[in-house]
């Protein structure tokens, strides 16, 4: 079982494949803390995990050829792959990639909607909603505030965020530390606060039969 | 550096190097200085579209060019935006008392779903800039508001803006309406928006994916021009 990297690490240099397991994860750094947890607690010690770097998250267009290379890198040392990204503002790229590999995916068109559920967030009406994950929480620095020159303009919050009216916290953990931090990151962006819990929504389910 | 930049006295630089000065202020998203070069140039009888294309407009593509080619980043074009914004704030009225040319008219807005509007803003004041009348309609609009816009304004040009690749399909939707509407070839339709490219354009069946604000800006005049061309033939 891989063991989990921190944050720094998985968010730009993601988590290299361990090599001991008959299937393989290939998934965003983002979710790499949630996939070892489903992992772990559904016993599935023959898979393994190996991450890109989760910053790509703001850099969509690198993920596509990153994965496909990632594919053929590892594809004769495991039975089967797994690549464990929905769409992720790849307009469809990564789907055409594991069509071509014959790999499966998980639905949905991100992170966001995976974790609430397809089904439902597909019905909610969220367009003025800016979300965060646990990881994104942790990490809201280095994928908001930096990415975007707050740290040095916080005077272009306004232009970024203004059309934006709730902060939506998708907790998959209960963590008050987390939750905090979250209503912290709410206030910086000059937003209103809500947590939705949401555990590790549809990611458990597409990585239980493996 | 910044000693000797402190100590520039605007008032006291001729045109030429004002106008230089106001591309390097521009540049570093300095907006007192893009207003005060403003009112020095008009206060010298520049007329306000001299200044808007020489000043502003000029410094802007410098801008642009730098973001397309990596050496600048969006913090700072906002920066620069904002600070073409306080100039243009100056011009405007001036510019419509004046009459500058209209090249045409321009309905832009983002589409359902999507409230991302940056892109938007910039392709606006960059077209305003060119000589464009826009309209810009805003974030989250759904067919009939695109539609109504077009009309009321007697627009020549449609422009649809989307930053999410759950958004972006909605062209095709505006688009299809227009041709079911009998209405597609009043409008020069132009797309945009992080996720696009110019095969989704030619797939959504819009006349153009502009890249960035410029690229807009110059489309924009060539499909004009081509449209008046051959309604003169």
């Amino acid at each position: 079982m891989t063991a989990t990297p921190d944050d720094g690490t998985l968010t730009n240099e993601g988590l290299a494949a361990p090599g001991q397991g008959r299937v393989l994860v290939i998934g965003c750094g983002a979710l790499a803390r949630e996939i070892l947890a489903v992992l772990e607690t559904n016993g599935l010690r023959h898979v393994d995990l190996t991450c890109l770097p989760a910053i790509w998250h703001n850099a969509p267009a690198k993920i596509a050829p990153a994965l496909e290379e990632s594919i053929v890198t590892h594809r004769d040392n495991y039975e089967s792959i797994f690549v464990a990204y929905a769409d992720c503002g790849t307009g469809g790229e990564i789907e055409k990639v594991c069509a071509r590999h014959g790999i499966e995916m998980i639905a949905g068109p991100h992170c966001y909607s995976f974790f609430d559920g397809n089904t439902t967030f597909a019905t909610r009406d969220e367009v003025t909603a800016f979300y965060l994950t646990d990881f994104l929480t942790r990490q809201f620095e280095a994928f908001v505030i930096r990415p975007l020159g707050l740290d040095r303009h916080p005077e272009l919050r306004d232009i970024y965020f203004g059309n934006y009216e709730r902060l939506i916290y998708l907790a998959q953990t209960d963590d008050p530390a987390l939750d905090d931090r979250a209503r912290a990151a709410a206030e910086t962006l000059g937003l209103t606060y809500e947590r939705r819990f949401t555990g590790y929504g549809d990611l458990a389910g597409a990585l239980a039969g493996l | 550096m910044a000693d000797e930049e402190d100590d520039i006295i605007l008032s006291e630089l001729d045109d030429e190097e004002l106008v230089l000065q106001m591309h390097d202020d521009l540049y570093d998203g300095l907006k007192d200085e893009i207003e005060e070069g403003t009112q020095i140039l008009l206060g010298r009888g520049w007329a306000p579209y001299k200044v808007l294309t020489e000043a502003l407009v000029s410094g802007m593509k410098v801008v642009g060019d730098d973001f397309r080619d990596g050496i600048l980043f969006v913090p700072e074009v906002l920066l620069a935006a904002n600070a073409m914004k306080a100039g243009m704030a100056i011009l405007k009225p001036l510019l419509a008392e004046t009459g500058a040319p209209t090249i045409g008219r321009v309905v832009i807005g983002t589409v359902k779903g999507d409230i991302h509007d940056i892109g938007q803003n910039l392709v606006t004041m960059m077209m305003e800039g060119a000589g464009f009348e826009v309209k810009n309609i805003g974030i989250n609009n759904p067919v009939e508001d695109y539609i109504a816009a077009l009309e009321e304004f007697d627009a020549d040009f449609l422009g649809m803006s989307a930053l999410l690749t759950t958004t972006m399909p909605y062209m095709k939707v505006v688009i299809d309406t227009l041709v079911e509407e009998g209405k597609r070839d009043k409008y020069i339709v132009l797309v945009g928006g992080a996720p696009l490219n110019e095969e989704f354009g030619k797939a959504i069946g819009a006349d153009a994916y502009c890249r960035d604000a410029a690229v807009a800006v110059e489309t924009a005049k060539a499909l004009i021009a081509r449209k008046h061309n051959q309604i003169g033939a």
